[in-house]
């Protein structure tokens, strides 16, 4: 178990800010994410676009602005939890008892939820009975890939990982690729690569087709595909592959007795705090009057949350007010100073 | 102000004015027109404002840019007349549109 004095959700920007913030004014924090990876939206969704409205910032991408904020937590020391989803929050006496999917368990009195528009998952396939093949051989993500040695596999998807996936997995199974349209937007060597080996029939490539249904009791036997003119076909297969990217779901936060509204959680503006005593909700998931789903309101949110978690984590210190420029505490945290 | 008529997967259809301009997904949130969830506000970066367009308006439509194609991908269930409303900018050449919204987004 892991005693924290807060618990950020989210390393988007406004959780990374936030974690700033929180080991600024001298406080212990930690941080969750579902992602394998920090930055939220911004390299999962846009790391090349370029943003302009960051105060001070002229110009920079998704990218640079989390390596940004990352050099910025430089000085301080932040526990990432990457690839851990919150399941459960429950009160325990004063503090909130957290646990994660994988059963990672946190102990802190502040939650501060900067999950954006929730957590990324990947997208489905729409036939119903496809739920209860998932993760028998039915797969939205490569673990072991040796389990499809010498067997047939039919992978969905027009982007890098569908094509990565299946010139790699060409070399051991019999693999089928099926995409909606005749263009793919993989990159143009991967493509080159996946012509050639639909060339020397490596790849049996279907352009044009969707799943419509999948046929087995307990594994998958077969599946239907629908052409775009209507035409069926059913291809035998053993395993299949599903890649169509992420979706972004609110996910176990819509049972944690929050008021939510339209997937966001509402907070007062004093300390973006929510109907729950030490829950708060900063950046593009929280909503208040005049919320402005900008990455600098996210800050702001952030640097105000962080200030109301002192109170409960330190009960009897008075939180004091300091600027970076002259505190000598706050140089000290920063590493500035002796 | 143009017309913009969006039919749910239940068949139920809201018909709305919406300013010159606005897109056609705008049109719909702010509105509370059920189905279209628009989780990334209008950046083509999430598939959760798709869209089918009725027959006879897609050539009427505003181009698609590079990169619209490419989230259909990501849709629900896209069809040939599959567009993301955060792309379709209302003017007057709209007026009378009608989209139909997808049993679902996710």
């Amino acid at each position: 178990m892991i005693n924290t004095d807060a618990l950020i959700i989210g390393a988007g920007p406004t959780g990374l800010f936030t974690a700033h913030q929180l080991k600024l004014i001298g406080l212990s924090c930690e941080v969750v994410d579902n992602l394998d990876k920090i930055g939220g939206q911004c390299i999962e969704l846009y790391p090349d676009k370029p943003i302009y409205d960051i105060p001070a910032v002229p110009e920079c991408t998704g990218e640079e602005l989390i390596n940004n904020l990352i050099k910025q937590l430089k000085p301080f020391n932040i526990n990432f939890h990457l690839n851990e989803r919150v399941d459960e929050v429950k009160k325990d006496n004063n503090n909130w008892f957290v646990k994660t999917n994988n059963d990672k368990i946190f102990l802190t009195p502040n939650i501060i939820i900067a999950g954006g528009v929730g957590s990324f998952e990947p997208r489905k396939f729409s036939p119903k009975e496809c739920e209860k093949f998932e993760n028998k051989s039915l797969f939205y993500a490569v673990k072991d890939k040796k389990i499809f040695g010498g067997k047939t596999v039919t992978i969905f998807g027009g982007g890098d990982s569908a094509l990565d996936w299946a010139v790699e997995l060409s070399r051991n199974s019999k693999v089928n690729l099926v995409h909606r349209r005749d263009e793919f937007r993989g990159a143009q060597s991967t493509v080159n690569k996946m012509k050639e080996l639909v060339n020397s029939e490596r790849i049996n490539l279907f352009t044009k087709y969707q799943l419509i249904k999948a046929h087995g009791s307990d594994q998958i036997q077969s599946i239907d595909l629908k052409h775009d003119d209507g035409r069926t076909k059913n291809l035998e297969t053993n395993y299949v592959l599903g890649f169509f990217g992420l979706i972004m779901q609110l996910g176990p936060i819509a049972k944690w007795g929050l008021n939510i509204d339209k997937k966001t959680i509402s907070v007062d503006t004093e300390k973006f705090e929510t109907n729950q005593k030490g829950i708060y909700a900063v950046g593009d998931i929280c909503s208040y009057p005049g919320k402005l789903k900008l990455i600098l309101s996210g800050f702001h949110e952030g640097a105000l949350a962080a200030r109301a978690c002192f109170k409960l984590a330190r009960p009897d210190e008075k939180y004091r007010f300091e600027f970076t420029t002259t505190s000598s505490k706050l140089l000290q945290r920063l590493g500035k100073k002796e | 102000m143009p017309k913009i008529t969006y039919i749910t997967h239940e068949k139920e259809s809201y018909t709305i004015e919406v300013q010159n301009g606005l897109t056609v997904m705008e049109g719909a949130v702010q509105n509370d027109i059920p189905g279209i969830d628009a989780d990334c506000g209008g950046g083509m970066a999430c598939a959760t404002c798709h869209v089918y367009v009725k027959e006879g308006w897609l050539d009427k439509l505003p181009k698609k840019e590079d990169g619209e194609e490419d989230m259909l991908d990501m849709a629900f269930e896209p069809k040939p007349n599959s567009r993301l409303s955060c792309q379709l900018t209302v003017s007057d050449t709209l007026d009378g549109l009608i989209v139909d919204i997808p049993s679902k987004q996710t």
